[in-house]
């Protein structure tokens, strides 16, 4: 926990909607002073609305934001001393790259001799010196960027925002602006708050990463910590490569996965408790000792990709990974495979089951996402308020509408080493999770059809006295 | 190939020469006095002096008539421009039903035909108690120029960057600095093209003109043209007059569309 | 932004006064007699009135009989201007959209005398001609646009798929086309039906159409029953946007400059 000087924003339970779409969903966090932070995630997840909310462009909904203690909630974007780059540079068509960079300072009335002499320092900092005289349109996308820093720089802000700010260039040119950038931040010694999608520009980047999924923060941490130690699925499938699979934690410092135990280092889960656990690709190491065996595997794919190959192997368990190394191992192969405990990271699980609040609408019928089903209802009463539990293999998905009970749309797919674990986002809006061996894309339009005798139905538990 | 391409080439200028007779034929009798059109007297160039100097016969209804003409169409452009990019920028923040309402009623003065508008306007004036003359013509031109200014900066608005106006606000501009020193030149080729268009619309109308003007004797070059034909001659002067225009059009036309070829378009 | 969108306030209350409120006031009018009083004489007397009827279908025919002269005239004219291997010239373009800016009534009135030195009478067919004289350029530039606009790789798909020249202009050009020719026909057939002083100077005031009479009533003070045939040429410009479906009047005038 930072020191309450050395923090120079901080936002506490922000909510905003749009319209009915929750955008943001109790945000909370802080950014210290002089560090270069990023809120990284999938797109719609929330980050570049919490980028605009500190910039000043909209209100929340509920919560507060302070900078350097003061609440600046109500104060409009031209009085708070931070500025953006924006996605796509913004730069006005009709001046050029003097009067771009001086805009802000025009603005304050600062005198001309002044404003010369700081536009040219900073398009020096951003290597764009010659440009003065250019009209922004004939620049390539890179030296718009830049002319879209300086002119941000220019004003001095404590505070600068950058909202995906090299989402549009190509990959050489990225890679050499993140350089730049980060440069450009130790030079500079202000704030950076920096938005992207791309996890790995996160982790070039950062000081401090903050992960957002679907409006609320998913883990905050160092790059070391996020990818080390993820907190659960989304964070460990999102953040490099991983083996994500279902896993059991027989007691402190040992899990059992794959069907196999292992030896970990982590403790406080309990006993006998359901888990989830993420392994590297990196991390799986082969070898010829007998004695280190873990488990056996045989090699089913491999691919080159430069730095490493890319192996996938089945397990004489039924399951299936990915390895990472730097040498090759043919298909058809038997290999002999280790972990090490403390390559091993158990994450505790989001959900055991699909738990819905839902009523009872009849005999043998209940309404939970928006539909009824029909179920079992012995020992409730018409017009219950229950709770009904469908096990994440118990929910069938067709790819027609006719059977189905409701509908919905994969949003996200999370392969689990021998199962596919969905997340489908049904007709109604709520989200109902999936086991399946069938293979889904993105997006994909499916029926939900769920048996009657999976949904469980329970009272629900009394509510806070 | 050949013969489909000289057949096409031929066809195009048939209509050409068909499509311009009638044009030509005002051109080349605007150098005879003759008092009728289609009699040839020998060249002269009289009339296009008349014209500058003034001294038209049948007093100076054309005189006046070019003036109110182009002032009409001047005054009710800059003020459709005005509404027109004000409700242009309101508009494209609408959503739903509103938007869909606003931009339906917008087309109406677009579908209507001018004797509708001319028409149901001068009911509006007669109920409204309004006595017709300047006021009411400009009112009336306004209202069916404005719906082709929102045309042409509706474009201009969605094209722009969407971020240029926040931007100018994170540097520190007000929202009225914002607006004056990056949202309007932004849309200035929007407004301005409006404008054009807008007094081209206004320089052309009869109809509207025509039921709006009320009996104080307010003409403008398009009704003059009316009355006079029905009186059964045609002020002579009127002839150089066309002329004028339809050169001054030519030019201007072949210029801009010269330009637009010469310049690559530009990328977003 | 949700402030800004107010901004559209201010043109939407000149809308309902300026263009609502006529509109109605041709509907209130219409609808009553003399002394204000609702009545629905007004109407049964055009339906009633044997030359108000005939007028009416002389406008009706000479409307379409005009469209399609247009659409015949001007679709070979079009397809000819915006294919690229016909005609590179943007000078031609130009020349066929010229006559548009130039003032209808002069246009009109040289067309008439032109027939004069002819010696050819001024009647019916004199009539037609100039009309389609003077809408043709309407006709020609939208279907124009929208030829050029085309994407020429459907087109390709088609010949590809085994399509003669002939095929592809039958079954990919010509359907596609058809936006452009609505807005042709919009552009051509409401105005011909509610054109009033053309119509005046091409016949020398032989034949009457619609937009003359509703004139001549508004004129002679005769306004309930000028209102009313204005509101029966309002029901036909609902009918035909209605079976237009839409409007594709932002194409046809966004794009003149």
């Amino acid at each position: 926990m930072a020191a309450e000087k050395d923090i120079i924003i901080r936002l506490e339970h922000i909510s905003k909607s749009f319209g009915d779409k929750k955008v943001l969903d109790d945000i909370s966090l802080y950014v210290k002073r002089g560090e270069f932070i990023t809120f990284l995630g999938p797109s719609g997840c929330g980050k570049t609305t919490t980028l605009r909310l500190i910039a000043g462009f909209g209100k929340p909904d509920s919560g507060t934001i302070t900078m350097d203690g003061k609440e600046i909630s109500e104060v409009p974007p031209y009085q708070r001393n931070l500025n953006t780059v924006f996605q796509r540079y913004a730069l006005f068509p009709h001046l050029d790259v003097y009067d771009n960079v001086a805009f802000g300072l025009k603005l304050k009335k600062v005198p001309e001799d002044q404003i010369e002499k700081r536009v040219k320092k900073v398009l020096k900092l951003v290597s764009m010196s010659d440009y003065e005289d250019r009209d922004v349109e004939s620049l390539s996308g890179g030296q718009q960027q830049r002319v879209a820093i300086a002119r941000a720089l220019i004003n001095q802000p404590k505070i600068l925002l950058l909202d995906e700010p090299l989402a549009a260039l190509d990959l050489k040119m990225r890679k050499d602006m993140q350089i730049e950038l980060k440069e450009m931040h130790k030079k500079l010694g202000i704030t950076f708050i920096y938005v992207t999608h791309d996890q790995e520009e996160a982790l070039t980047l950062s000081d401090t990463i903050v992960v957002m999924n679907e409006g609320k923060i998913q883990q905050i941490g160092t790059p070391t910590d996020i990818y080390n130690e993820p907190v659960n699925c989304f964070v460990a499938d999102f953040i490099g490569e991983s083996n994500i699979l279902k896993g059991h934690m027989i007691r402190d410092r040992r899990v059992a996965f794959i069907k196999h135990e292992f030896d970990c280092v982590d403790e406080g889960f309990g006993e006998d408790v359901p888990v989830d656990v993420v392994v590297r690709p990196e991390d799986i190491y082969f070898t010829t000792d007998p004695a280190k065996c873990q488990f056996k595997a045989t090699v089913n794919s491999c691919t080159f990709k430069g730095v490493h190959y890319e192996m996938w192997v089945d397990t004489d368990t039924g399951y299936e990974l990915m390895i990472q190394d730097y040498d090759p191992y043919e298909v058809g192969t038997e290999v002999m495979l280790y972990i090490d405990p403390d390559d091993i990271q158990v994450m505790k699980k989001e959900r055991m089951a699909n738990t819905y609040a839902a009523k009872v609408v009849g005999e043998g019928k209940v309404e939970f996402l928006g539909t009824e089903f029909a179920c079992d209802t012995t020992g409730f009463a018409d017009g219950d308020e229950v709770v009904a539990t469908v096990r994440f293999e118990k929910v069938e998905l067709l790819d027609y509408e006719t059977e189905a009970d409701t509908t919905g749309n994969v949003v996200f797919i999370l392969y689990m080493g021998n199962h596919y674990h969905l997340t489908v986002k049904t007709e109604c809006g709520e989200n109902i999770w999936v086991d399946t061996n069938d293979i889904w894309d993105k997006g994909d339009f499916v029926g939900i059809k769920i048996a009657p005798k999976s949904i469980q139905l329970s009272k629900p538990e009394k509510a806070n006295e | 190939m050949n013969g489909k391409k000289i057949l096409a080439k031929a066809y195009l200028w048939l209509l050409i020469l068909v499509l311009y007779a009638p044009i030509a034929f005002i051109v080349i009798f605007s150098f005879t006095e003759a008092k009728s059109l289609g009699n040839w007297t020998g060249f002269s160039t009289q009339l296009y002096a008349n014209l500058f100097t003034g001294s038209i016969q049948n007093a100076s209804g054309l005189q006046s008539a070019v003036i109110n003409t182009l002032l009409i169409a001047l005054v009710a452009s800059i003020f459709a421009t005005i509404l027109g990019t004000v409700a242009a920028i309101g508009i494209f923040h609408l959503r739903g039903r509103k938007k869909q309402t606003m931009t339906f009623l917008n087309n109406i003065p677009m579908i209507n035909p001018d004797i509708i508008t001319g028409v149901s306007l001068f009911l509006l004036f007669v109920f409204l108690g309004i006595s017709q003359g300047y006021l009411t013509v400009i009112l009336a031109h306004i209202t069916f120029c404005t719906p082709y200014v929102v045309l042409n900066v509706m474009p201009k608005l969605k094209q722009m960057n969407p971020n240029i106006y926040e931007a100018a606000l994170d540097l520190g501009a007000t929202p009225a600095q914002a607006l004056r020193k990056v949202l309007v030149p932004a849309l200035r080729p929007g407004m301005i093209s409006g404008f054009i268009l807008s007094f081209t619309m206004s320089l052309d109308d009869f109809a509207v003109t025509f039921f709006t003007r009320g009996t104080i004797g307010l003409d403008t070059l398009s009704t003059y043209i009316y009355t006079d034909a029905r009186k059964g001659g045609l002020t002579p002067e009127l002839k150089p007059l066309m002329s004028i225009i339809f050169l001054v059009i030519l030019v201007v036309l072949l210029v801009i569309n010269v330009r637009q070829s010469k310049t690559p378009e530009k990328q977003r | 932004m949700n402030k800004r969108s107010s901004w559209a306030l201010p043109y939407f209350i000149f809308l309902v006064l300026f263009v609502v409120l006529p509109l109605l006031l041709i509907v209130m009018y219409a609808l009553q007699d003399g002394s204000g009083h609702f009545t629905l004489s007004n109407i049964t007397k055009f339906f009633t009135d044997k030359d108000a009827l005939s007028t009416f279908a002389l406008s009706i025919e000479v409307a379409i009989e005009n469209t399609l002269l247009c659409i015949l005239i001007g679709y070979p004219a079009a397809y000819i201007l915006a294919d690229n291997k016909l005609n590179r010239s943007a000078v031609t373009v130009v020349l066929f959209i010229l006559p548009m800016w130039i003032n209808a009534l002069m246009r009109t009135l040289a067309t008439a005398e032109l027939f004069n030195m002819a010696g050819i009478p001024l009647g019916k067919g004199t009539l037609l001609f100039g009309m389609c004289y003077d809408y043709l350029p309407f006709m020609i530039y939208p279907i124009y646009n929208q030829l050029k606009k085309m994407d020429k790789s459907y087109a390709e798909a088609a010949q590809d798929l085994g399509a003669t020249p002939r095929q592809v202009f039958r079954k990919v050009t010509l359907p596609l086309s058809m936006p452009g020719v609505w807005s042709g026909v919009m552009m051509v057939f409401m105005p011909t039906v509610s054109t009033f002083a053309i119509s005046e100077f091409l016949t020398n005031n032989k034949i009457k159409l619609f937009g003359t009479i509703i004139q001549e009533n508004i004129n002679n003070s005769m306004w309930n029953y000028g209102a009313a045939l204005s509101l029966i040429m309002l029901l036909i410009i609902g009918l035909t946007t209605f079976l237009q479906g839409g409007d594709q009047t932002e194409e046809a005038s966004g794009g003149l400059i």
